[in-house]
């Protein structure tokens, strides 16, 4: 039983592996083939950091991912803090399933209802298109709101309210108990909700790929242009370097005393 | 108690709330609106009577997504045991493992899998060089569904790994101390207590199988036209728009459906984030 | 007791006593639900007050209403003569040492215990960095917890985050200390041990403790004054002596000790009618042939031959309780919990006898005929009311 359930683990964890190895070891092919591997080289490397659209693209998403983590957290957490306030139940109810929306729907129909609310909006104003960053923005704040929210509306539903009132027992107005004793519990919540929205809006490709313009590429945009028609090499260099980026992040936050950094964007049931 | 709340306590979720009814709510009406008007804007029927042409889309992507999901629990079920079960240290060097592809993105995994796939690809070209026939993986069904697996598979064994791993040891002990063989400990104590783990694991499979249109470009080599796809293609002309927004339509209420029936199964809230 | 000492005694006490906290009719009530109905009490300087009564009785409300976290719907709150009804609680003279602590988890225990200097108040210096780090020395030295400061909240047992609760709430020199429930959450040994610490800070530091608890017997060991309350009523104030041997009425006699609560009929002064027979006591004031509560109290029966018995009994049921058995016998009818050092046969028949002091006369009240026979009496119903109250502290 030990036996098989470590041969078991091995052969799936290889087979999950395995088109991985081979991207990350044919990215330093010198020939840029599949079918031999002629010598070890960094040709295309150079080639995809040689590459401007690349660059800006990666500059462009993390432009993108920094400020729309920022701008859901603000507005999820003092959405938080108003829905916890708050107390008639159904309305409460309500606005939380309505924020989840976009993480209960398919990306794919997120991403075209937000593409013909656009649409739309530039058809009243007559104007040609208004898709680009600001578009982009809105959707990348959308679809991050759900998850901040679920990250810190638990935070202030264990809030103590003896807390507080200890504070204010001590001295302290409601304000400056709120800012002393009530945020700290509460702020790795933000946190965590952030990093979560930072990395999904880094990852997201299938929104984007609805409400985004030529004019403002993000990284997942950029890899789907370039590999619609052929292989590239250059992207096998770009995929594994992500790899091995996303590696070192999660061996840093596993094994060392930095704990619970958001774990990967999941779907939640109900 | 506290007397009153204070006009910040009631005002701070007023920003959410207009922005979830701008971003959230407008644009649901608008794929309602766009389902039921034609390229004029008046009300027409016509979109979802032409989604009769689109059924064996519907039924195919149902097919798929439903074997990707049943494929990756039977897999995934015995892995997310096996991992629960493993030492403490092993279990997070796996958990590495498993979160690792998870946080790829779906286009570098999918086109990684393609490099070994391909017809061109690493596997054909050894096949070749040992004398034997090509295999044409991509382009057919089963390289699809293959991708769909291979792609969420990590969906599936992480809820339930997770329930699994939070299991008070105990629950097994009694199972046993009452009578029970290691099989019957698993069928009588540990599904029906990881059941919230599987539910969870299923929509997070099925939910982006069934909506994929990625995997089925490349893996399909266009050659199969899931949901997604039709979505997609029909969404990169304004004239075919309103067709696109009905199938959306049908696949939103589809999915709503599903999802709503697998709660029944699991009575816990079920949700799923470690 | 030498009369005249005592007389001093008590004089020299009068004199140290002053209103600090007056409650004048206070009502309230949440959703309709009235939890305190006209609640008028007294609370002097250096006085070591106790709420005690059932879960939901109003007692942690009464609690609530002082330290300002609650505003009564009817009645004042006096503090040193003025009015604080409206006054929230971060400018009240009041510190409170909260029912699961609320400790501050993200701060160790010397941040917790400077948080009330800390905090800046107007009209007030700064603290400086010596003074408060010498304010928190002398706290820890007070509730015995030296070298803890760097210590995690997390890190503490029970007994130690009670005690840093009580810290943090004396920092600041209040003039009262609410406790709600402080003692709960521990265990039967360190609780005995903190009641006799939390007197002893009481005595050393002169603050006006009120404390609330369910538990009788803590009420009793600890209080100058205990304030028994129950249905959002005050039934009774006293020192522990006069609650104990005076009780006003049958709710207070049945909720401290064990209490045989008989109906009676007062024919005169200084003699009353129970089961049948006349008996001498030393109550008087009621009219002629009012129907009244009678409360004998299980120790002060004494068993005797039957041919000097004043009643017979049927012994029911007998416990061993090491010192003493507990005996439930049978007298007309009615069951009486009897506590004896003599030995006496499970279904024997005994002789009873009462002495004049031993007979407490009460007016009938709302709770006459509830409580005091002991004829469904088990030790686990007991025991299982008893966990009820402690579970909610209202």
């Amino acid at each position: 039983m030990k036996i098989f359930s470590k041969f078991y683990m091995f052969l799936i964890f290889a087979i999950l592996y395995a088109p991985i190895a081979v991207l990350i070891v044919f990215s330093f092919n010198d020939a840029g083939s599949l079918s031999e591997f002629s010598k070890f080289s960094l040709t295309w490397y150079e080639e995809l950091f040689a590459d401007e659209e690349a660059m800006s693209a990666l500059k462009n998403s993390l432009i993108l991912a920094i400020s729309s983590s920022l701008i859901a957290t603000v507005i999820a957490t003092f959405g938080a803090l108003g829905l916890h306030h708050m107390r008639k139940k159904y309305i409460k109810a309500s606005i939380t399933s309505v924020t989840n929306i976009p993480m209960m729907n398919p990306d794919i129909v997120t991403g075209i209802s937000m593409m013909l609310l656009f649409v739309a909006v530039a058809k009243i104003t007559e104007s040609e298109s208004i898709l680009g960053f600001g578009t982009m923005l809105i959707a990348h704040v959308t679809f991050n709101l759900p998850y901040v929210l679920l990250s810190v509306m638990p935070r202030f539903n264990q809030l103590d309210r003896s807390l507080s009132e200890a504070a204010q027992d001590l001295g302290c107005t409601p304000a400056r108990a709120f800012f002393k004793v009530e945020l700290p519990q509460i702020v790795p919540g933000i946190i965590s909700g952030m990093m979560l929205g930072f990395t999904l809006s880094l990852d997201d490709f299938v929104i984007s790929h609805f409400v985004n313009s030529p004019n403002f590429q993000t990284l997942p945009l950029y890899v789907y242009n370039q590999t619609v028609h052929n292989v590239k090499f250059s992207m096998y260099a770009l995929s594994a370097l992500i790899v091995f980026v996303i590696l070192a992040i999660l061996l840093i936050v596993n094994f060392s005393s930095v704990k619970k950094l958001p774990k990967k964007r999941c779907r939640r049931v109900n | 108690m506290m007397k009153g709340r204070s006009l910040f306590q009631k005002m701070a979720a007023a920003p959410h709330i207009v922005w979830a009814v701008l971003f959230i709510v407008a644009p649901m009406l608008f794929v309602i609106y766009f389902a039921f008007t034609d390229v004029n804007g008046k009300f027409s029927f016509a979109n979802i009577l032409s989604l009769s042409q689109y059924s064996n889309v519907f039924v195919l992507s149902i097919a798929f997504a439903l074997i990707a999901t049943v494929v990756c629990l039977i897999i995934g079920y015995p892995l997310a045991y096996f991992m629960a079960k493993s030492k403490p240290k092993t279990q997070r060097v796996l958990l590495v493992l498993l979160m690792l592809p998870m946080w790829c993105n779906l286009l570098i995994r999918t086109y990684a899998l393609m490099a070994l796939l391909d017809n061109g690809g690493l596997l054909n070209s050894l096949l070749e060089s040992v004398g034997l026939n090509k295999l044409y993986i991509v382009g057919s069904d089963f390289g699809v569904i293959f991708g769909m697996i291979y792609d969420f598979l990590p969906y599936m064994v992480l809820p339930i790994y997770t329930v699994m791993s939070k299991l008070d040891k105990r629950y097994m002990e009694a199972s046993a101390d009452l009578g029970c063989n290691s099989f019957q400990t698993m069928t009588k104590v540990i599904m029906p207590l990881s059941v919230s783990g599987v539910i969870s694991g299923i929509t997070m499979v099925f939910v982006p199988s069934i909506s994929t249109f990625y995997i089925s470009q490349k893996l399909g080599a266009g050659k199969i036209d899931l949901v997604g796809d039709t979505i997609e293609r029909l969404f990169q002309n304004l004239s075919t728009y309103n067709v696109g927004a009905a199938i959306s339509l049908i696949m939103m209420i589809l999915i709503i459906i599903s999802v709503s029936i697998m709660n029944r199964f699991s009575d816990d809230d079920g949700g799923m984030i470690i | 007791m030498p009369f005249p000492k005592y007389f001093l005694f008590k004089g020299y006490l009068c004199g140290m006593e002053k209103k600090l906290i007056e409650l004048r009719g206070i009502s309230k009530s949440y959703d309709g639900e009235p939890v305190l109905r006209g609640i008028d009490l007294d609370i002097h300087d250096s006085e070591f007050v106790t709420l005690l009564g059932p879960s939901g009785c109003g007692k942690t409300t009464t609690l609530r209403i002082i330290g300002g976290f609650e505003t009564p719907d009817e009645g004042e709150v006096l503090f040193d003569g003025e009015k604080i009804n409206d006054v929230p609680p971060y400018k009240r003279h009041v510190n409170t040492v909260f029912q699961r602590y609320a400790l501050f988890p993200h701060l160790n225990v010397f941040e917790n215990i400077a948080f009330g200097l800390r905090v800046k108040k107007p009209g007030q210096p700064k603290p400086t960095k010596e003074e408060i780090v010498n304010k928190v020395t002398e706290m820890l030295a007070l509730v015995n917890l030296k070298g803890f400061e760097r210590r995690h909240i997390n890190t503490l047992s029970g007994g130690q985050q009670q005690r840093v609760a009580i810290a943090r709430a004396l920092i600041n020199q209040p003039k009262v200390l609410l406790l709600d429930e402080p003692l709960g959450a521990l265990d039967l040994k360190l609780r005995k041990d903190m009641q006799k610490e939390l007197k002893s800070i009481q005595k050393r530091t002169k603050i006006t403790f009120i404390y609330v608890t369910h538990d009788q017997e803590e009420a009793l060991t600890m209080s100058d004054t205990v304030v028994v309350m129950a249905d959002g009523k005050i039934q009774q104030i006293g020192t522990p002596v006069d609650i104990y041997n005076e009780p006003q009425n049958a709710f207070v006699a049945d909720f401290i000790g064990e209490s045989n609560i008989l109906d009676g009929i007062m024919r005169e002064d200084y003699k009353v009618k129970f089961s049948g027979r006349e008996f001498l006591c030393l109550d008087a004031g009621f009219d002629k042939n009012e129907p009244v509560d009678v409360v004998i109290r299980p120790e002060d029966v004494d068993i005797v031959p039957i041919d000097r018995a004043m009643l017979t009994a049927k012994v029911t049921s007998l416990t061993f309780k090491g010192d003493y058995y507990e005996i439930i016998t049978d007298v007309c009818g009615f069951k009486w919990m009897i506590e004896t050092s003599d030995a006496v046969e499970d279904g024997a028949t005994v002789g009873l006898s009462i002495d004049p002091d031993a007979i407490h006369v009460m007016k009938k009240s709302e709770y006459s005929g509830k409580y005091g026979d002991y004829s469904t009496y088990s030790e686990e119903a007991e025991h299982l009311s008893d966990v009820e109250t402690e579970e909610d502290g209202e």
